[in-house]
């Protein structure tokens, strides 16, 4: 098992991607902490794991609240000893080009897309500085590298992750902390089904500018995840990880 | 095992990285072809896996030659029935900056190092499409990335593997065919002997973030992702293993 001893905390882990991934890593050994606004679909995906016969804690956190952070961390170690991995995947995926932005968009957007890294990845360090290293990996987009013809402060702040990351990466590299980005293409998910999948013809658009061809599905980002976390991936930091069937290969 | 039922082409899978690609693709389950022009070192490798139980064979492959590739390729299907995966690994490294590189230098690095991606990756399209699909992945550098102060041609050839890349990408997508790239920042093989040797592995060390070289072994764990049905949507990809070195 890729994951062996291994204890994650996975923010947003409770549906969509983050729920695939915390699901993937108990498979893999990992003992996994799911961290979700979403409280009842965090205990459903906690009871799903457990009886699937892995270990697994869910716990209130908004990634804004930099109290919420340290009491998600506190409880991680409390229960599972130590924290290794940090995957920063919760978001929000509003529409809207700069005009139709507005200002309230604009600061909630930051907030939880941007600034819960940053809070994620503070409270993370000092428990895997204790544990000698870690592996924190962020959900970047293809939005954080080209602009988006209807995502201006999505964009924003998928560009603030990217770069965010490499500088944790800079910053702890000689803890053994390693840092690096996921930038996935249209995935079909909880964020992406309301917004820009909304119909067989929005569907056909997104598989149309994808060279591969289809959508991704949550798998497909949950094994990159996974190969970054695991010590598999012990020389990369400061990476990114483009998981886009092509799209922005061209 | 993740590469069951797989077949992969690694050239220059005689020594360094690509025979521990070879050994790891094959620990997964892969049935391994090595291509190189060293054909002792090749021959040892692939007696080496089929003690351990492996499947494997070595073909005698100078990249730069197309006659060679097809041969190579049409080898791997007489034998293991089909090509899966190809991995363009061979290559050299020469440092000279620009003014110091004679004609023939570059020459000789763009034919190995770019052509070969290129002459590699036309060979085993057609058997990949009979496939159904396939994974390519090209070594090419952090070199292929940023500005290199002591090689020029090395540099440009990495450059060219980089787009390359893409190019193969985007044109067999639609035929379930991904290519990527690797770009390994200083990792210990026997290419890197010399550079390695006196003060500039102290040197290379200090400009990687995480404070070691890499080794063979933490570029063959991303080709193996890359190769695997694991990144089945990546595709166009560059995969860094630098240490850092590019994140600064």
């Amino acid at each position: 098992m890729r994951l062996e001893n291994k204890v994650a905390l996975i923010s947003g882990g409770a549906r969509g991607m983050g729920a695939v991934e915390a699901k993937l890593f108990a498979k893999e050994g990992a003992k996994v902490v799911i961290a979700d606004v979403l409280e009842d679909e965090g205990k459903q995906t906690e009871a799903e794991i457990i009886e699937a016969g892995g270990q697994c804690l869910s716990v209130k956190l908004d990634v804004t609240s930099e109290e919420n952070w340290v009491q998600a961390v506190s409880a991680t170690v409390t229960r599972f000893g130590k924290l290794d991995i940090l995957v920063n995947n919760a978001g929000i995926f509003p529409l809207g080009n700069v005009e139709e932005t507005t200002v309230e968009i604009w600061d909630r957007v930051m907030a939880i897309n941007g600034k819960g890294v940053f809070l994620g990845t503070k409270a993370a360090i000092p428990e895997m500085r204790k544990a000698g290293g870690g592996s924190i990996i962020n959900l970047s987009s293809v939005a954080g590298l080209i602009g988006s013809a209807r995502a201006a402060a999505y964009g924003a702040t998928k560009g603030a992750v990217r770069i965010f990351t490499k500088s944790t990466a800079v910053q702890y590299a000689k803890d053994g902390i390693r840092a690096n980005s996921v930038h996935p293409g249209i995935i079909d998910t909880p964020m992406t089904a309301p917004t820009i999948l909304t119909d067989e013809s929005s569907r056909q658009a997104q598989m149309a500018r994808t060279p591969l061809g289809r959508l991704g599905q949550s798998e497909d980002v949950a094994y990159g995840v996974l190969f970054l976390a695991s010590d598999e991936s012990s020389f990369m930091t400061g990476s990114e990880l483009v998981i886009d069937g092509g799209l922005t290969a061209q | 095992m993740r590469l069951e039922n797989k077949v992969a082409f690694i050239s220059g899978g005689g020594r360094g990285m690509g025979e521990v690609m070879a050994r790891l693709f094959v620990q997964e389950g892969a049935k391994v072809v090595i291509g190189d022009v060293l054909e002792a070192e090749g021959k040892q490798v692939e007696a080496a896996i089929n003690e351990t139980g492996g499947e494997c064979i070595f073909v005698p492959l100078d990249v730069t030659d197309e006659a060679q590739w097809q041969q190579a390729v049409a080898a791997t299907v007489a034998r293991f029935g089909k090509l899966d995966i190809l991995i363009n690994n061979a290559g050299i490294y020469r440092t000279r900056r620009v003014e110091d590189t004679p004609s023939e230098e570059w020459d000789q690095v763009l034919a190995i190092n770019g052509k070969g991606v290129f002459l590699g990756t036309k060979a085993a399209i057609p058997e990949m499409r009979k496939a159904g699909g396939g994974s390519i992945i090209n070594l090419s550098s952090v070199a292929g990335l940023v500005g290199s102060a002591d090689s020029a041609a090395y540099n440009a050839s990495k450059g060219a593997v980089r787009i390359f890349t893409k190019s193969t990408a985007v044109q067999y997508a639609q035929e379930g065919i991904r290519a990527n790239s690797i770009h390994p920042g200083t990792i210990e093989t026997p290419m890197t002997a010399d550079l390695l040797a006196g003060a500039g592995r102290q040197d290379r060390m200090n400009r990687t973030p995480l404070g070691r070289l890499g080794r063979a072994e933490d570029v063959a764990y991303g080709a193996l992702y890359l190769a695997s049905d694991e990144a089945s949507f990546v595709t166009g990809s560059e995969l860094v293993i630098d240490g850092g070195r590019t994140a600064e």
